[in-house]
Formats: structure tokens, sequence, C-alpha cells
């Protein structure tokens, strides 16, 4: 088996360690393969073909229709209005909690409550949200009965854009918190105190070592919020149904019943997505490989 | 601390605000059934639902499932990929984080035309068939975390010198991984697994596009048709979800906090 031969360090690491190494990872990378690998690379080789399973790049084409160009346009402000302001508000939450001098037992509970909260998406948090601010919500009836102040009528819908960012900050601000609080702690008190030897104030401090040493960190946990919420569906499902048209719940659609009348451009639309996801994805780990030298 | 704590207090409790106010709206809401009175109804509703039951002990048993399959994939991957085949380690890495990348809406077109009928693994052809794939679809959406969780604890323990040791006593290499490291690494695995529990128990795309009758499905189900029980699952959704969590945090209190850390 040439094949086999060919020198390299797999290889070389799998010659010279005896079978049972193989053995251990080999169910692994072949289940990876059959249900991981193999089934994304059919979907994306399906995206190149037309019915007829001759190559084309019409699929691409057809992508540009009013309908999908307006869910992908939808599907990049949501996530990016929850990303920017995940990541604002969970970066100030942690500041708060982890360099605020506040008691130690809010920090934990924090810490507790947003490894709860990151996980608490889907269909339920979408029936939270409509049971708080849907028509006949909480908030809703408080701010109309005793401000008198009819948030529907000034134009908020749960059902909307508006509605969509507000709800997925609910799992978007704790992951930032969870992924920016290590990279907070890293922040060495020594660095502060330097700084306050040579003069500087809070604002310098901040603004000269505290922001840039933790820029890598909030600029890829920002790219890895936006690919978590641009590929999430069942919140924006069982918040809105299928009245909202954004790139998920459009593919789910087409999955469904082909609504686009072509099966192969659904597997277009699905590689759109995993470009837009695989892209911030990538840049969150780069940025994180970055964020890393500031660390120990 | 001579710096004013007013700010770090408005801004946590601006956070709490936000984060506790839908938990006790919906809780709230849960008990409007009754029209004149507070009342737990809507929970009798779902508890005695025999939907309920059905769609929820499904799920726990696709839940356990997946983290068994996790479980026997993944140790003995993170242990060789330590102990023999580090050169294997940026391959074996970058397919544990290929899931992030790679939406669960996307994976399950991706198994729907794969498998489908006329494939070479016509797996979506039967009941039990789909059913696997679904559990195979959760491993792979519960394999970033389950392999950061085993990895975390193998990184926590001398592998070699255990592995060593064993195998001077005459241990084979399945008696190894399962009676040496894998009671070691124990309390990693099972955050894993909870974590994964949490993540798989209400899951909604892929159980519904493979038609399975899962739970996820069945609050999207109810969630259409009825004004009071959805929070009422909610309120239930949140306690589950933050039983798993609760465990995981007790659980790390126990992991072993000595012994070598060659990173």
């Amino acid at each position: 088996m040439p094949a086999a031969l060919r020198p390299n360090r797999i290889g070389e690491a799998l010659a010279s360690f005896g079978s049972a190494g193989i053995l251990g990872v080999a169910p692994f990378l072949i289940f990876a393969i059959v249900f991981l690998i193999f089934p994304t690379l059919g979907l994306i080789g399906g995206a190149f073909v037309d019915k007829a399973g001759k190559l084309t790049l019409q699929n691409f084409v057809d992508l540009t229709q009013p309908t999908i160009v307006d869910a992908y346009v939808i599907s990049i402000k949501v996530s990016a209005a929850s990303a920017v302001l995940g990541a604002l508000v969970g970066l100030i939450l942690a500041l708060a909690v982890g360099r605020g001098g506040l008691p130690s037992w809010i920090r934990s509970t924090v810490m507790t409550f947003s490894g709860v909260a990151s996980n608490f998406a889907g269909i339920p948090l979408a029936f939270a949200f409509l049971a708080t601010l849907g028509r006949l919500g909480l908030v809703t009836i408080l701010l109309r009965t005793v401000f008198h102040f009819d948030i529907y009528r000034a134009g908020f819908n749960i059902l909307s854009f508006s509605g969509l960012t507000i709800t997925y900050l609910y799992f978007q601000i704790p992951l930032m918190v969870l992924i920016i609080m290590p990279a907070i702690d890293g922040l060495r008190n020594e660095w502060r105190e330097a700084a306050e030897t040579l003069g500087a104030g809070s604002w310098h401090y901040w603004r000269h070592i505290g922001l840039p040493v933790l820029w890598p960190s909030i600029l890829g946990t920002l790219a890895l919020l936006f690919a978590n919420s641009f590929g999430a569906i069942a919140t924006a499902y069982g918040l809105t149904g299928s009245s909202l048209n954004i790139v998920p719940i459009l593919l789910y659609a087409q999955i469904r019943g082909d609504v686009l009348h072509n099966p192969n451009l659904g597997a277009a639309l699905a590689l759109g997505m995993i470009v837009i996801t695989g892209l911030a994805n990538v840049l969150y780990l780069v940025l994180r490989a970055r964020a890393e030298r500031w660390m120990r | 601390m001579r710096r004013s704590r007013f700010l770090p207090w408005l801004g946590f409790a601006l956070g709490a605000t936000y984060f506790l106010l839908p938990l006790i709206a919906t809780f709230e809401f849960s008990l409007r059934e009754k029209r004149d009175a507070y009342s737990f109804l809507a929970y009798a509703n779902v508890l005695n639902d025999p939907n309920f039951r059905a769609t929820f002990t499904y799920s726990v048993t696709v839940a356990i499932a997946t983290i068994i399959v996790g479980v026997v994939l993944i140790v003995p991957a993170a242990y060789f990929v330590r102990l023999r085949l580090p050169a294997l380690r940026p391959v074996v890495e970058f397919i544990t984080l290929l899931p992030l990348i790679v939406p669960p809406i996307i994976l399950v077109f991706g198994y729907i035309r794969t498998f489908n009928s006329s494939s070479f693994l016509p797996l979506t052809n039967s009941t039990t068939g789909t059913n696997i794939l679904l559990t195979f679809g959760y491993v792979t959406l519960s394999m970033p975390y389950m392999y950061r969780a085993v990895d975390t604890g193998l990184r926590a323990i001398d592998v070699r010198t255990l592995t060593e040791a064993a195998t001077i006593l005459g241990a084979g290499t399945p008696t190894i991984l399962a009676r040496v490291i894998f009671p070691n690494i124990l309390i990693s695995v099972l955050s894993g697994a909870f974590l994964s529990f949490a993540i798989v128990i209400g899951e909604f795309v892929m159980a519904s596009l493979l038609n399975r009758p899962a739970f996820g499905p069945y609050m999207q189900n109810i969630g259409a048709n009825r004004a009071y029980e959805p929070a009422a699952l909610a309120i239930i959704a949140f306690v589950v979800t933050w039983g798993a969590m609760g465990m995981i945090q007790l659980l790390a209190r126990f992991a072993p906090k000595t012994s070598a850390r060659q990173e």
C-alpha cells in the first residue's frame, strides 16, 4: 500500500506505537467520518449539482432571490445585534462582578447562573419571553397598568427583530460572562499598581492597559456569539413559529416541505450558513490564540 | 478598595433584573390557568399529560444512550491521543470543534440526505434506525463538551505513571482504561455527561426533522396549542437545566486538585 508508506508525522506515530493506540482512536475517527464529516461534505457537494446531478453553480445564482437574501440580511442583523449587545453587557457584568470589589458570593452566583442561562435556550426560552414581553406578558401588563405605557402601541413586538434580539441576549450575555471572565482574571494587579505608580488614573489604566489586553478576547467572543445565534433556530421557531424569515427557519421549512422547490438550492442555503458560522468560529479561534499570550 | 462600589452594584442589579424578570414573569404566568385565583393547574395538566411522560421518558432515554456512546468513543480516543499519539491531537481537536461550526440543522439536513432509504446505510427507513441516527446526532452535538471535559480530567491525573504501574501489574489496555483511567476521571466524565444531558433533553430541531417523539417537539406543539402550559413547561425545563448544571458545580468540588499538571 504506497499510501500507507507515505512518510508523514501521523504515519510515523502510528507505525512506532503499535496497534493499541490506533484501535483506541479508530472508533472515534470512524464515527466522526461517518456521522459528521461525510454528511456535511455530502451536503456541500449537493450545493454544486442540479436536480439531474450535473455540476452547476446555478444554485448560488438562485440564492440571490429576494426571500433568501432577506433571510440572510435579517439573520445577520439579529446575530450582529445580539452579539454586540451581548458582548457589551456581558463585559460590563463580568467587570462589575470580577473587578468591582463585590462580595465573593455574588461572583460565584453569577458564574453558576451563567452556566445555567447559557444552556437555557430553545423552546422554553421562547415561552419564558412570551410570558414576559408577549401581549399578555407580565412586564407588558405592568408597564401598561402602572406606567400607562403600552410597548406594543409604541411599536414593540416580541415576534420581531427587536423581540428576537432581546430574547437571544438571555443566552448571549451569560456566554460572554463565562468566556471573558478568565481573561479578566488574567489582568494582573501588578499592572494596575505599576500604572498607578506612574500616575495613571482609572481611565488611563483601562484605555492603555486593561482594554488592549482584553481586546482580542472581546473580539473573539464577539465572533463566537455571532455564530452562536446565527445557527440557532429553536428559540426563534418557538417564539414566532415560521413567521419570521431568518435563514435557519427558511432552511427548516425547506427540509420539511421543499418550499424552494429545489433540494439542491436548500444545500446551497446550508453551505452559506456553514461558511458564515465557519468564518466566525475561525476568527474566534485565531483571536483566542492571540489572547492567550497574555494569560499565565 | 478605595474605589466606589456603586457602579459595580448598579451593573449587577441591572443584570439581575434582566435575568430574573423573565423567570418571575413565566412563573406568574404559569399560575394563571384558573381565572379567579393562582393555581398549579397548568403544572397538573402538563404532568398528567401522557404525551408529556412519553416524550420526556423518550428524551431521557436518548440522552442516556448519547452519554454512553459518547463516553465509549471519546474516553479511549482522548487517552490514546494523550499517551501514545500526540501527533493526532490537532486532528482530533479539530474534529471535536467541527460541531460548533456545523449547526445542528445543517447536520440533520446532511443526515436526511445521506442516510435516506436509497443510501448505503438507510437508517431513516426504520424506527430503530432513526432512533440510532438521532442518538448519534446528539453524540456529535455534545462532542465538543464531552471531549473537553474528558481531556481536562486526563490533564489533572498522571496518565503515564498510572498506565505504567498498571502495565507492570499485568493489566491489559482494556483493563487499564476501564479500571484505572476511567475511575480517575469519573468526575470530569460526569460533568461532561450532565452538560450533554442539559443540551440534549429539550433539543428541538434534530428530533423534529427526524420525526422522533422527543420532548423538544412536544414543547413546541404545546406552545402552538395551549396558553398557560407552555409557561409551566418553561419552568420545568429551567429546573431540569438548573439541576444538571448544579450537579456539575457539585461535582467540581470533588475533582482531584493535586497531582501532575505538565502543561
